[in-house]
């Protein structure tokens, strides 16, 4: 018998507006000048916070944290395309888009100077906590859509972000495997910055592209450029809209790039050139919306200087917020084990208050 | 004889293990180019190559199961989980296999493999990096728990489990990573796992810990010495699977008291396996009861509450008086 090809595939890759300021007008998402200036606001804003964030660690201001400088096309595009009542199921490189929900800077502040009261709002702004864990949260997104439609709550939807190396977790194949047994409304986010710290997309998967991954789970998936806020936009919509009539999950590849320090605590020279990064700094997704956005007559350069010192004043008054929230309860940690503290919690508790008094008086 | 703090003595184990036996082999997320996040592999990768000292894909479960594979056909696997927060992917790979394949075989298999990971708080980490769950491990049958407390015994109990012929986890307390360095010999050493040490003798009572809480520990001692005339023996603890009795049990019939300090939560951790192991073996010897400095039974806190969490020399100090005055 001869062989039949019985399942043939393709992946697509959507590119809206390119590094050269090529722009493909047929593709293009149609947003609305207001709308153009927020998601272009909001980008600038994170950059702004991060490199503020970058700042203050060096300075001993705030403890180790993961820097987003390059990503902001990818968050604030696909975060622009969710409604306040979709949740955002994140990992732990998605600070600008917490910014966009209205959780303040200063939660995301309080967080990374090692206070867990830096998650206290995220469940009003349908945040879930940053998160740690790699790939943990992927299970998490698919069991919230699925609460989302089994309590009738047609529409609602799920974004869950996580990076290139998580997608070699056992989590991330257990939930798109799920996700699509259960045709749950979740898009599934990879920011694909081609480094896992130090390592390498190609020695973290032999497969042409992450996208492809979704097809053996008979997923919709589609790669984008990541560095073009209007195709991470366009795509995240798309997959939602799918996702809120009923037509299940998508899994959205974006290829973008990590331009500095994994954390705060790594030093990229270990193992990769400056040569590498200059190649991506030219990709930069903000200087290639704002090129964009002049071209187009949306924007210009006093409206950026404007932007600029406005960003620049709303950052510096959430440190000042921040850094004036000094009176934390100590024994914070003992009323939240359950919801009702056990009697030897209780007891534990007051052992602490009273070694704490003792170190007090001493 | 050359002065190594604890990152460059775990090297100097795992670089002569491989110079020794080609059957020693690295593997983790970012052990290679990167040489580690801590750099406790820096170099092996230029030394012996990428077919020995591999970065994985980001995969727990996998590192710990194809380590577990290669165990069986006789390499011997040093296996690194970045931080000890992550090590609960490996538990159904450790759980499941690697603790017991000595039992399913019959004992014509087994799992020489070592999982090595930084574990504890103190370095103002991130959420998930702070935790100690030593008693995690040791709860295991069939799997051996290591925690050295400084450069030396470091380099020398991580020699010894590598030659191991089972499952050891081996737990480095990250907070000594840097702390200090000891004069660690070129010529080979090699501890003896199930062995805890006397680190100073004393007559009246006894303080047990491990891993960065032996500083602590000496600190209140000698606080306590410089007080009064009372000799403590301290005892570090080194391996929490299978834990020495004897040592333990020997010293508490001298003393008659006993203090354990931990950096781990109070419930069901090896200092309740400390105060059930002298219940059994010295009880009626006991003067007081056996006291002990704990953290405490919530979730780790983030690292700006840690130091109020952690046991310090002034609460073992009066953990000591109040065992001594009883
Ligand atoms: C389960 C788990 N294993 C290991 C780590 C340590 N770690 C933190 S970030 C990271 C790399 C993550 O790479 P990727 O998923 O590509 O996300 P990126 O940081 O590049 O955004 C590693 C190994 C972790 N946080 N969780
Ligand atoms: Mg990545």
């Amino acid at each position: 018998m001869p062989l039949k090809e019985i399942a043939s595939f393709n992946v697509k890759h959507l590119s809206i507006l390119d590094e050269n300021g090529q722009w493909d007008e047929d593709l293009d998402p149609k947003l609305s000048d207001d709308d153009l200036i927020k998601l272009y606001r909001a980008m600038v804003k994170g950059r702004e916070a991060d490199q503020r964030m970058l700042k203050m660690q060096r300075q001993g201001r705030l403890g180790t944290f993961p820097p987003t400088t390059g990503h902001e096309a990818v968050i604030c595009g696909a975060t622009f395309a969710t409604r306040d009542d979709d949740w955002l199921v994140g990992s732990y490189r998605e600070m600008p888009g917490r910014l966009m929900r209205g959780e303040p800077l200063e939660r995301t502040l309080h967080y990374y100077n090692g206070r867990e009261e830096g998650s206290a709002l995220s469940a009003a702004h349908h945040l879930m906590p940053i998160q740690v864990i790699l790939g943990s949260q992927l299970p998490h997104a698919v069991g919230m859509a699925y609460a989302m439609r089994y309590k009738g709550e047609q529409g609602r939807a799920v974004v869950c972000f996580f990076g290139d190396g998580a997608s070699s977790q056992g989590d991330f194949h257990e939930a798109l495997n799920f996700a699509s047994v259960w045709q749950a409304p979740v898009v599934f986010v990879c920011q694909n910055n081609q480094w896992a710290i130090s390592v390498p997309l190609a020695c973290q998967t032999r497969s042409q592209t992450i996208a492809q991954k979704a097809i053996a789970y008979q997923i919709p998936c589609i790669q984008v450029d990541g560095n073009d806020a209007l195709a991470t936009y366009k795509a995240t919509k798309d997959a939602l809209d799918r996702a809120r009539s009923g037509g299940g999950p998508t899994l959205i590849e974006m290829v973008t790039y990590r331009l500095i320090m994994h954390t705060t605590a790594d030093d990229p020279s270990k193992y990769r050139s400056a040569d590498e990064e200059k190649t991506w700094w030219d990709k930069d997704p903000i200087p290639r919306l704002f090129h964009h956005l002049k071209k187009i007559g949306v924007w210009d350069d006093q409206k950026q200087a404007l932007l600029e010192e406005d960003v620049k004043n709303e950052v510096n008054q959430a440190v000042k917020n921040f850094e004036s929230e000094v009176d934390f309860k100590p024994d914070a940690p003992f009323d939240h084990v359950f919801e009702t503290p056990s009697a030897a919690l209780e007891e534990q508790r007051a052992l602490f208050l009273s070694n704490l008094r003792d170190s007090n008086n001493a | 004889m050359p002065k190594l703090n604890m990152v460059q003595a775990i090297n100097l184990a795992l670089r002569q293990e491989m110079a020794k036996d080609k059957n020693v082999l690295v593997l983790g997320e970012d052990v290679g180019k990167d040489g580690g996040v801590f750099r406790v592999t820096d170099g092996l990768l230029d030394q012996f190559g990428s077919a020995r000292v591999i970065d994985t894909p980001l995969a727990e479960s996998a590192i710990m199961g194809a380590a577990f594979g290669m165990s069986i056909l006789g390499l011997r696997p040093v296996a690194e989980i970045q931080f000890s927060g992550f090590a609960f992917l490996i538990l159904p790979q450790l759980e499941g296999n690697a603790s017991r394949i000595r039992a399913r075989s019959q004992g014509t298999m087994s799992a020489p493999m070592v999982v090595r990971m930084p574990y504890g708080g103190g370095v103002r980490a991130l959420e998930h990096h702070s935790e100690s769950r030593e008693a995690t491990f040791a709860h295991l049958p069939g799997v051996k728990v290591v925690i050295p407390s400084g450069p030396r015994n470091a380099r020398a109990l991580l020699v010894a489990a590598i030659r191991d012929p089972d499952p050891v986890v081996f737990m480095e307390p990250k907070h000594i990573y840097r702390a200090f360095k000891q004069e660690v010999p070129e010529a080979e050493e090699v501890g003896i796992i199930g062995q805890a040490e006397v680190v100073k003798p004393g007559e009246d009572i006894t303080i047990i810990s491990w891993g960065a809480m032996l500083r602590p520990t000496l600190k209140a001692v000698e606080a306590l010495e410089a007080k009064r005339a009372a000799r403590v023996e301290v005892i570090d603890l080194l391996t929490m699977s299978p834990i020495d009795a004897r040592t333990i049990t020997e010293s508490v019939k001298k003393t008659g008291r006993c203090v354990i300090v931990q950096e781990a939560p109070k419930t069901l951790s090896m200092s309740s396996e400390i105060i059930a192991l002298i219940n059994d073996k010295a009880l009626l010897y006991l003067e007081a009861p056996v006291k002990r400095v704990t953290h405490f039974d919530v979730i780790t806190p983030y690292f700006g509450r840690e130091n109020l969490f952690l046991p310090n020399p002034d609460q073992i100090e009066a953990a000591l008086i109040e065992t001594l005055d009883f």
